[in-house]
């Protein structure tokens, strides 16, 4: 068997796969932070409650609706979006005016009160989401079985990056939306209500945390705890990007996956920690970020 | 905070009133019971809110004996610095005389030497290290409900006869998943088996497996060790049947609340240990049921139930001191429970040995089929029993310093 550094070639083949799939979710997440706190300027720790909402918003639509995958990936991310913009209208929107801080107390607040809530009906130690009848087995790869589902995860996060990406660079609504950011009474001189555009985007960014919930049901046991678990990675990840920037997060978000993924193999007992020390190393050489703008 | 000058004198006067009231109702003597578990984390549903239901359900079973029995709650939060400070606080502020459930091992090890120093009574039931009655071990603590040993011994062992005889662990990086590696895979080599191998994922945090199951299969293993728990035990499962792993695995701890939360779909023919099942016999039953009335919609595993055995035993022993003299000495009152037989609905007849453990016995039990139930909750198979006085490791074997060579 060919080895690569002590390690068996099929194994580390296998690992790097899994490390984009991992990514996939890391930069999906990731992206819908970075929208909000590129336009907001609000750091939302309600980002990981907000994908559990979406994994329970989907678990929900099929055990008291009926209401299969296929549309729960449509219908959770609009559900929970409408959610999010619930609480930008009531809580987030008074808070534009004061520093950071105090955006992250409040979202950190929603986060536990919202997982709570969630734990206290439904219990800690998760429910069953059963994989889509047309997503079930698997693919031989050669050096490993990969899973048709996980291909599907890689495949919709990459389209859903791609497709954020787009609207954001390349439409006249994104332009509106960055010209905002930079100078919003300016924007509003023009005729254009940039209030709504900023409470639009935020439920933008929750829907794209509750389509990654909804994608990750089948995977992951669908509980409580789940996104508290992703959310710590998701804002290193973040920060590594460099804040706001989306191009950012999406590279970072697949390339930390494979990170993680080869330190499982060649260090397990670190790969909680690996993601850290990048971003600490990636903070001393450049504090903006790999690809963010120094203010 | 502001603190107004009115604000402090109305606290002033408040206190007064409060004792007064409380010695007026102070005639009948109260013992003081702190539940020590898992109410926000990924051992919720093993421990938590049922654990505690469950320790009610002994007070009200036990009836009014002459003393009145108060019940106070806690969350350790799976972190040994809270679980420990938050039961120093309950023995010396409080008044509490016994802490039962006390959590995970971590926590649990802490919380025995809180137990030992202050020389207050703890009996431990959701925690698995068997170093709480080995090295570990003290005059104030007791162990009741299972340990690693008795998993290693019972899932462990029969994984071997099986056939299944060079291991590959997943083991959750703290101190319980240490001592269940070691327990197993003791066992497996006296079978004349190997162990090739193991991971130790980092706990909590970690929600993918499926690198680690790749790694297990590399390793050839014919059997892949789940020392973990909770969540964490879900999450490998599904992913080994997602990612088509067809080596098998040992669940060398579940609860049925896993076996519900992932659905006997994914669960069917896994083999697993428990010192109790709800639908075990009449006596188990009917406790299920009274049970069930005060918390309907989940039904019990070992580590839920486990509080009701332990506080009823209590009970009795406070009876039989007098609870002027039970709530002297911790030590005291543990002894006074070594020396009593046990006898309830949980686990049915007892007893506890010198080093603090209760031994009863311990059952292996396989998930049936779906075709196999005839609905929520009825997901076991009886396989096997180990007896009480096997199922546990040999007193002489544990270096427990209370157990005199």
């Amino acid at each position: 068997m060919m080895m690569i550094l002590g390690i068996p070639a099929p194994l580390l083949f296998g690992q790097l796969l899994l490390g984009v799939v991992n990514g996939a979710f890391y930069a999906l997440m990731s992206l819908g932070l970075a929208i909000i706190f590129g336009m907001l300027n609000i750091v939302n720790f309600a980002h990981g409650a907000l994908f559990m909402l979406g994994a329970f918003t989907a678990w929900g639509l099929l055990n008291y609706a009926g209401i299969g995958y296929w549309w729960a990936l449509l219908l959770a991310p609009l559900i929970v979006g409408a959610f999010g913009v619930l609480l930008e209208r009531l809580f987030i929107s008074k808070l534009y005016k004061l520093d950071h801080l105090y955006g992250l107390l409040l979202t950190f607040g929603l986060a536990l009160i919202l997982e709570g809530l969630v734990r206290n009906y439904y219990g800690s130690s998760g429910l069953p989401y059963r994989i889509p009848s047309q997503l079930q087995g698997a693919q031989n790869l050669g050096f490993m079985i990969m899973p048709n589902y996980r291909g599907w995860v890689v495949i919709a996060a990459l389209v859903m990056c791609v497709i954020t990406w787009l609207v954001i660079e390349k439409t006249s609504i994104g332009a509106k939306l960055r010209a905002a950011t930079e100078n919003a009474p300016l924007v509003q001189s023009f005729g254009i209500n940039v209030p709504l555009m900023i409470t639009l985007t935020y439920g933008a960014g929750v829907a794209l945390a509750a389509f990654a919930g909804v994608l990750a049901a089948p995977i992951y046991s669908v509980n409580p705890n789940m996104g508290a678990n992703f959310i710590i990675v998701v804002f290193a990840v973040v920060v590594i990007g460099g804040m706001g920037s989306i191009l950012g997060s999406i590279v970072t978000g697949f390339g930390l996956g494979i990170v993680e993924g080869l330190t499982r193999v060649f260090y397990p007992e670190g790969s909680a920690t690996v993601i850290f020390v990048v971003m600490v190393i990636v903070l001393l050489a450049r504090p903006a970020g790999l690809f963010g703008r120094a203010h | 905070m502001s603190l107004s000058r009115r604000a402090l004198l109305g606290t002033a006067a408040a206190v007064p009133a409060a004792a007064t009231f409380r010695s007026a109702r102070a005639q009948r003597p109260v013992v003081k019971i702190g539940v020590l578990t898992d109410l926000s984390g990924v051992y919720q549903d093993i421990v938590g809110p049922l654990a505690v239901e469950s320790t009610r359900l002994a007070v009200a079973d036990f009836g009014d004996r002459g003393f009145d029995v108060e019940v106070l709650i806690g969350d350790h939060q799976n972190k040994p610095d809270i679980g420990s400070n938050l039961v120093r606080q309950w023995y010396d502020r409080d008044g509490v005389d016994i802490v039962v459930e006390g959590g995970s091992s971590a926590v649990a090890l802490a919380v025995s030497g809180v137990a030992r120093d202050k020389n207050k009574a703890y009996i431990n039931s959701g925690g698995a290290t068997s170093d709480l009655t080995g090295t570990q071990c003290n005059a104030n603590t007791l162990h009741w409900t299972y340990d690693t040993y008795m998993l290693a011994k019972s899932t462990g062992a029969a994984m071997v006869k099986a056939g299944g005889n060079s291991w590959f662990f997943i083991t959750a990086d703290y101190a319980f998943g240490h001592a269940l590696t070691r327990d197993v895979g003791n066992f497996v080599t006296q079978a004349g088996g190997r162990v090739l191998g193991g991971v130790r994922t980092p706990f909590p945090g970690t929600t993918d497996f499926s690198s680690y199951l790749l790694q297990a299969q590399a390793s050839g293993a014919k059997v892949i060790g789940l020392a973990n728990a909770g969540a964490d035990t879900t999450n490998c499962i599904k992913q080994a049947k997602e990612f088509g792993i067809t080596t098998p695995l040992a669940g060398l701890l579940m609860f049925i609340s896993d076996v519900h939360s992932l659905g006997l779909d994914t669960c069917q023919g896994l083999v697993l240990t428990e010192s109790f099942y709800w639908n075990l016999n009449d006596r188990t039953r009917a406790f299920s049921d009274r049970l069930w009335k005060r918390m309907p919609n989940r039904r019990a595993g070992m580590a839920n139930a486990g509080p009701y055995s332990s506080t009823l035993h209590f009970l009795k022993a406070v009876q039989a001191m007098g609870p002027a003299e039970a709530k002297k000495s911790g030590a005291a009152l543990i002894a006074q429970m070594k020396k009593m037989p046990t006898d309830d609905d949980v686990h049915g007849q007892g007893i506890i040995r010198e080093d603090g453990r209760k031994i009863h016995p311990a059952y292996l039990f396989q998930v049936k089929k779906p075709s196999e139930s005839k609905g929520p909750w009825d997901y076991y198979n009886l396989l096997g029993t180990t007896p009480a006085d096997e199922a546990f490791r040999p007193m002489k074997d544990g270096n427990c310093p209370l157990v005199k060579a």
